[in-house]
């Protein structure tokens, strides 16, 4: 594979996931807005608006566009296993040319020194998860998630006599308390089970799935529904502003649990959902999905 | 929609109310967590300010710019949350006098203090909304403390024409949005648990 030839055709979709959101977002969306009034409702006109003018004008919607993540989904029988390198050079790579390009904004700062190296990388960043499947494809996704709405991301190592009612009190208690900060409408992705890191790891994984899909385990799409329904009866509103469109989604993942161990894990991601979802051809060519 | 003009006139602005959408006219500063340490340590070492903040709304933003021959250029500039800057910004107001501060998701009781104490306003901006923002932008006035901060967090001026709609959440009467939106929906949460 050509590093350089890749890192060309990575800007496009990199652009793409900042100045446009996926059609099941902007459905639920253009729904919200038709059942808000007031306040909440000209904050959805004002969403509606700025995803308009980030698609038309090609320009970032939200200003923060992310610490850049990509989740790799790898077929054990990838024809171009010996590549990877490479590819995780092309990554790096293609998140430095965007940021000057599309631009993205310079969004890795040194934890102790606060230096800001302006390109979008530093140690481990741009953040490449890898997972194992089966098949012959590479599929990755470029999630650019802000700040604001992590920031509200919380772990909690429940004490499981508490059971599925102490998930959803954690869940609720939490959407209750994060009030306007995270970007509400949202879609609040939640990880049970593993270990800490493991339940926090699904919650963002959990996020990956689009807007108004159900998990595939009806015990579990039931839930996702139960904890929607009563978090738009919440009142936080678009933007805090109070309202009936708290959240756009529930998701839920979930991994076998250690006995004494009961981790539930939330990332909300704010109503500027953006994505791209790419597979990478072994020869060295990149479509979208 | 009232549009405020700056030098901002101080009884414009505390005459302001919650709830009241506006827009501004005029030249305003972003300031967010690394800006709001950097100007109060300036005001502890008894340094100047690089421009006058008392006349000029504070926007909490960290924009994404471009610079295109030798001009920078804002893409994109929506709000960030407003909270971090809940351990600064009474401090600021004693210090600068700043009247109208712009961000999301609200501030708190110590701020909502402040607001009253100097005749102040918090208004809230659509967060995510950033490409919506710097339609209104005009111009790119000056930057402070780029090198020093990065393009986040540095001090960038803005000539802006009709920003908004801009919505007020918190007046300098101790009214608050955020704290009405918060009780009630304590409420809704009490009745949600109570049925689980």
């Amino acid at each position: 594979m050509d590093e350089k030839k890749l890192v060309e055709q990575m800007i496009e979709p990199i652009k793409k996931a900042v100045t446009t959101l996926p059609k099941p977002t902007m459905d639920a969306l253009e729904k919200a807005k038709e059942i808000e009034d007031d306040a909440g409702r000209v904050q959805l006109e004002a969403i509606l608006q700025a995803v308009d003018i980030g698609e038309s004008e090609g320009i970032p919607i939200c200003q923060d566009t992310g610490t850049p993540t990509f989740f790799m989904n790898l077929g054990s029988d990838y024809p171009a296993l010996d590549e990877l390198n490479t590819i995780k050079g092309s990554l790096r790579k293609a998140i430095q040319v965007a940021t000057e390009e599309v631009p993205i904004r310079p969004n890795t700062v040194h934890p102790f020194t606060g230096k800001n190296p302006g390109d979008n990388t530093g140690i481990n960043i741009p953040w490449i998860s890898w997972s194992i499947t089966e098949g012959s494809d590479l599929t990755m996704t470029y999630l650019p998630k802000g700040g604001g709405c992590t920031n509200m991301s919380q772990l909690t190592m429940m004490t499981p006599g508490r059971g599925i009612k102490g998930v959803k009190e954690i869940v609720l208690e939490r959407i209750a308390s994060m009030e306007g900060k995270p970007c509400p409408p949202t879609i609040v992705g939640v990880g049970i089970g593993g270990s800490a890191s493991i339940a926090m790891n699904l919650a963002k994984e959990s996020l990956l799935r689009p807007v108004g899909q159900r998990h595939r385990e009806s015990m579990i799409a039931d839930l996702e529904a139960e904890l929607m329904e009563r978090a738009n009866r919440l009142g936080v509103g678009p933007m805090g502003v109070g309202g009936k469109t708290t959240v756009l989604d529930v998701k839920i993942e979930y991994d076998y649990r250690h006995p004494a161990s009961f981790p539930v894990a939330i990332t909300p991601q704010c109503w500027a959902n953006r994505r791209v979802s790419l597979k990478l051809l072994p020869e060295g060519s990149i479509e979208e999905v | 929609m009232k549009i405020l003009k700056t030098p901002l006139d101080p009884d414009e602005v505390k005459s302001l109310k919650v709830n009241e959408p506006f827009k501004i006219t005029g030249k305003i500063f972003t300031a967010r967590d690394a800006a709001h340490e950097k100007l109060l340590g300036l005001a502890e070492e008894g340094k100047e300010a690089p421009l006058k903040l008392k006349d000029y709304p504070c926007f909490h933003c960290g924009p994404v710019m471009k610079k295109e021959n030798d001009t920078w250029h804002v893409v994109s500039a929506g709000p960030t949350t407003s909270i971090r800057m809940e351990i600064f910004e009474d401090k600021f107001m004693d210090e600068f006098g700043t009247k109208i501060f712009i961000g999301k998701g609200g501030m708190g009781e110590k701020t909502s203090e402040a607001l009253q104490e100097h005749g102040a306003v918090y208004a809230q901006f659509t967060g995510g909304a950033g490409s919506l923002m710097a339609g209104s932008v005009e111009k790119v006035e000056d930057v402070h403390f780029l090198d020093e901060l990065g393009v986040p967090e540095a001090v960038w001026v803005l000539r802006v024409n009709e920003f908004g709609p801009l919505l007020v959440t918190m007046d300098s009467q101790g009214e608050s949005i955020h704290r009405d939106v918060s009780e009630e929906v304590q409420k809704n949460l009490d009745r949600e648990l109570s049925s689980l």
